[in-house]
């Protein structure tokens, strides 16, 4: 049987996922599958766009995974518009030539941004906000330009004046209505979001009826507005809304609407059955869904038609939850109260810049709407109450009036909340599908994020799910236990208080006040990383040696017959000849296997214990120190060569490399931290595959944080741009300290990131913003820490008693008869169980 | 595995060469035996140093502490905890290392071997 060909003009967000639905229905194999895509890239995150100008790039903004399309032999045109549709034929003509015949055709053109008809318009710098191809010529543009507007004061046009201002232009945003938003949101929580935004410097300029725009005096431009005004600026984003792309089907004769889009029934067919459409180019029952959602949902209802299955649109809730520039901003269904005797109940909060408003209905029953701005805390509720359809408070005023008594959150439990119920609208993720993933073992936020993806689009839902979450947790009986041991009824972050606030440094003081028992493996090793954090002290001091995993008591990395192996610091991974023949010379005699590790160091294997300080004190008189890799501590800062040799090169890398690990050496932490620099962004280094990653820029240090490699590789987060060297290690000392204080043990910076509520955005909140008004408590308690650094080993070897414990035995100068190696390429390895038996004879 | 012969107490070290709340490693004749010192209670323990999961001598090096009434040793390698009273291991107890018993006479440790061992 012949193959059925399914023709889809556009490969956007919705167009790709409706590939993705198409591929997973068993009806798939009844197709062949062909693509045009007019972008020169496959579907990227539109919603995401302005992430371009905090540093991520087209690649992270893709949506298809590398091979999707070749792997499911799927043929796609790239960068080539479909340009005809002959109905009669059923034959796509693109603009490159290419004809196709088709059984069935998917539009999903999108929209195009419009562009008010102003004269001047089409001056040079003047720009909309929609592709990628845009924002690198904004991106250009913008490195020349000193002030940007953005034309039309919506929600995308506040995104687009966030990237300006991430661009460090002068920014204005200019409105045509009186007020920000205008769809989404009434008077009252636009004049306080637009108070918000001119408090980060954007200037707003409500109802400007723009005339035209002249050359400028100052600027590029100068816009002029009907009431005489007018303003200068470099560079000009329209951003006024968007119009379907239907010219295709227009002149194809498909059906159109008066204002444009392609007229599309509950099945999401045009006026041709062979012809469907989705998206944004698609208008059901008179409106245009310019959300991505509602196009998804489309997306699935025209997959599962082609694919013979019942499925309709009925059409969408708009309700949204954003941050526009920081600003928490939602609005849900009838925000206006154009309901019939809809009544109307709100909260202001002059002082803290609240705003929260509700339309219910007549008999105060049912939640018709809502809308709120800086404090978005209830929406998830709210959403549920509305989509719902559930009966509301006795007074649902108390569902948005502040809860100061500690009553928590009125409204409805999650519990009331039927199992389909969608909590995550971004990955479409249902209440039962949380339930589903908890029962299957994913008992933490961090682990139903990666299970389930809900949280990670907006994170609007991120409350709600952790309230099924919790709720789950209760109902299966699990209380959730947070203690570090049988010993120790707290977490590490509490252990870290008390062993501060008390000014306890022994474990037997801190048992005994906090604990019960005798410890073990776990809280031991905990509370000697605790202490180090606070104090600082030699950690072979008596009362402190007993704690130490085998690694720290012995200074070295425990190997699997019992010997250890050394990696002196090699700070950014710079030698000298002398220092690397010194390590060639004590490997030799030795007869240590050497390696080189990933961080740019030398591993020496196989020194016995008895070994160390020998080893030791020929590396300390050779001007080696520790290099802690035996610690959870600072390991390595790699770094590139950098522009001292390379050509490529902004920055010196290699000396800020070596500043920041001597900074931070024997800092200990909950686990092992890694750290990069490269030169420039080419990444040598890897930095972005690290816990701290520093890339240099022609303006100054980007600052990468909380990625890692390892089982579960991450890339780090883009926290900052643009530092000079002493922020960038202000902010640096801030993270660390923050981290190692409050974090799990055993949880590196990428989890305990993840599991913060609000992540990323809330690390830069305490950083940067320092939220908490605990930054200089954190760069003094720093402080303390780098002015107490020794390099164990050398405290060591000048201490002969201490030297002493290294012996093999306590009764004997013998060492260890059953370590035996054999020569493997020029070096030596443990000896394997047959070879153990041959030479020992046992 | 060799075990030496001896049934009579002998003298190994003085308390005082013991590490509080951690292991210390003696040889006798050629068995390596693990001491640990629990300070809270005056007790000194004494194991087979060679541990049976990862084939090496270094139970010594462990961390000592407790799970419930159980003094234990955590292995340094596999982290398997062994009971510093019997040698049982706490996760499989199939498996056990041998115990010695301990005798502290006027401020050192002695040990005895009781007859011939595995």
């Amino acid at each position: 049987m012949s193959k059925k060909k399914l023709v889809v003009i556009g490969n956007g967000m919705v167009g790709h996922k409706f590939m993705q639905a198409i591929v997973k229905d068993q009806a798939r194999d009844e197709f062949e599958i062909i693509i045009f895509c007019e972008e020169s890239r496959l579907a990227y995150d539109r919603v995401q766009l302005s992430a371009f100008f905090s540093g991520k790039t087209a690649d992270d903004l893709s949506m298809v995974s590398a091979g999707f399309y070749e792997d499911n032999n799927i043929t796609v045109h790239m960068a080539d518009r479909a340009s005809l549709i002959d109905r009669e034929k059923q034959l796509v003509t693109s603009e490159k030539g290419v004809e196709i015949q088709y059984d069935k055709l998917v539009l999903a053109t999108g929209s195009f941004p419009f562009v008010p008809p102003i004269p001047g318009h089409e001056r040079d710098n003047c720009f909309v906000y929609r592709t990628i191809d845009d924002l690198n010529a904004i991106a250009e543009a913008g490195a020349k330009s000193k002030v940007g507007v953005v034309i039309g004061g919506g929600l995308l046009g506040l995104e687009a004046a966030k990237a300006l201002k991430d661009m460090g232009l002068k920014t204005h945003v200019v409105e045509f209505a009186p007020r920000l938003m205008a769809v989404q949101i009434d008077d009252g929580a636009g004049a306080v979001l637009r108070k918000k935004i001119e408090q980060l410097g954007v200037s707003v300029h409500t109802q400007k009826n723009t005339q035209n725009i002249l050359p400028g005096e100052q600027c590029v431009h100068r816009m002029n507005f009907a009431d005489g005004t007018h303003i200068e600026t470099d560079l000009i984003l329209f951003s006024a809304g968007i119009r379907p792309r239907d010219d295709i089907a227009r002149e194809s004769g498909l059906e159109v609407g008066e204002r444009g889009g392609i007229i599309i029934n509950n099945h999401c067919q045009t006026s041709d059955d062979n012809i469907y459409a989705i998206g944004e180019c698609a208008l059901w029952e008179g409106k245009i869904y310019g959300l991505v959602a509602p196009g998804y949902q489309m997306a699935q209802v025209a997959a599962d038609q082609l694919a013979g299955k019942q499925n309709s649109f009925t059409g969408a809730d708009m309700s949204t939850k954003l941050k526009l520039m920081g600003v928490d901003v939602a609005s849900i269904g009838d925000a206006h109260a154009t309901t019939e005797n809809a009544k109307v109940y709100s909260y202001v909060n002059g002082a803290d810049e609240v705003y929260k408003k509700i339309v219910v209905s007549e008999d105060n029953k049912r939640l018709l709407g809502a809308v709120l701005i800086g404090d978005t805390a209830d929406y998830g509720n709210l959403l549920q109450l509305k989509l719902n359809d559930m009966a509301l408070p006795e007074y649902p005023d108390t569902l948005i009036l502040p809860q100061r008594d500690g009553s928590g959150v009125t409204g409805l439990g999650v519990e009331a909340l039927p199992d389909n119920a969608q909590i995550c609208s971004c990955f479409d993720v249902s209440k039962g599908a949380i339930c589903q993933a908890v029962s299957d073992g994913h008992t933490t936020m961090g682990a139903i994020k990666e299970c389930t993806s809900a949280t990670t689009g907006c994170g609007g839902c991120t409350a709600l799910v952790g309230q099924v979450l919790n709720k789950e947790l209760e109902k299966m009986g699990m209380e959730v236990n947070t203690d570090l041991c049988e010993h120790f009824a707290y977490t590490r972050q509490e252990m870290y208080h008390l062993v501060r606030v008390g000014n306890i440094k022994t474990f037997d003081a801190l048992i005994e006040q906090h604990g019960k028992g005798y410890g073990c493996d776990i809280c031991k090793p905990t509370a000697a990383s605790i202490f180090a954090s606070c104090w600082n002290d030699y950690i072979l001091e008596k009362p402190l040696a007993g704690l130490q995993d085998t690694n720290d008591r012995f200074l070295a990395n425990i190997q699997k017959n019992g010997t250890y192996s050394i990696v002196p610091r090699i700070a950014g991974g710079e030698i000298t000849p002398d220092k690397l023949i010194a390590l060639g010379e004590v490997g030799k005699k030795y007869n240590l296997y050497t390696k080189i590790t990933g961080g740019q160091r030398v591993d020496l294997f196989g020194a016995r214990q008895e070994q160390l300080p020998l080893i030791w004190k020929e590396l300390i008189d050779a001007g080696f120190e520790t290099g802690h890799a035996y610690g959870k501590s600072l390991r390595t800062v790699k770094s590139c060569v950098g522009s001292t040799w390379c050509r490529y090169g902004v920055a010196d890398s290699v000396t800020t490399a070596i500043n920041l690990e001597n900074r931070y050496k024997g800092l200990r932490s909950p686990h092992k931290l890694k750290f990069a620099v490269s030169g420039c962004t080419r990444e040598c280094a890897e930095a972005q595959s690290k816990d701290v990653g520093v890339i240099a820029t022609e303006n100054g240090w980007n600052l990468y944080l909380c990625g890692n490699g390892g089982m579960k590789p991450r890339h780090a987060d883009l926290f900052a741009t643009g530092l000079d060297d002493e922020t960038l290690i202000k902010y640096i000392d801030r993270f660390l300290m923050f981290y190692v204080k409050t974090a799990d043990r055993l949880q590196r910076t990428s989890t305990w990131m993840m599991n913060l509520d609000g992540g990323i955005d809330y690390l830069r909140e305490v950083v940067i913003e320092d939220s908490l008004g605990l930054a200089e408590t954190f760069e003094q308690e720093m402080l303390t820490v780098i002015d107490s650094y020794q390099c164990e080993w050398k405290t060591t070897v000048n201490d002969p008693a201490k030297a002493q414990t290294f012996n093999a035995f306590v009764n004997s100068d013998k060492g260890d008869s059953q370590i035996v190696f054999v020569p493997e390429r020029d070096q030596v390895r443990p000896a394997n169980k047959n070879e153990l038996k041959a030479t020992l004879g046992a | 595995m060799q075990t030496a012969v001896i049934d009579k107490e002998i003298d190994i070290c003085a308390l005082t060469d013991l590490i509080e709340d951690a292991g210390t490693t003696a040889l006798i004749n050629d068995t390596q035996i693990a001491l640990f010192y629990v300070k809270k209670t005056g007790q000194v323990f004494a194991l087979e140093n060679y541990d049976p999961f990862s084939e090496a001598n270094v139970l010594s090096r462990g961390i000592i502490g407790s799970i419930g009434a159980d003094l234990v040793v955590a292995s340094p390698i596999y982290k398997q905890h062994f009971k510093l009273q019997t040698g049982e291991c706490v996760e499989d107890t199939s498996i056990a290392v041998k115990a010695y018993p301990v005798n502290i006479q006027d401020g050192r440790i002695r040990l005895t071997f009781l007859g011939k061992g595995s």
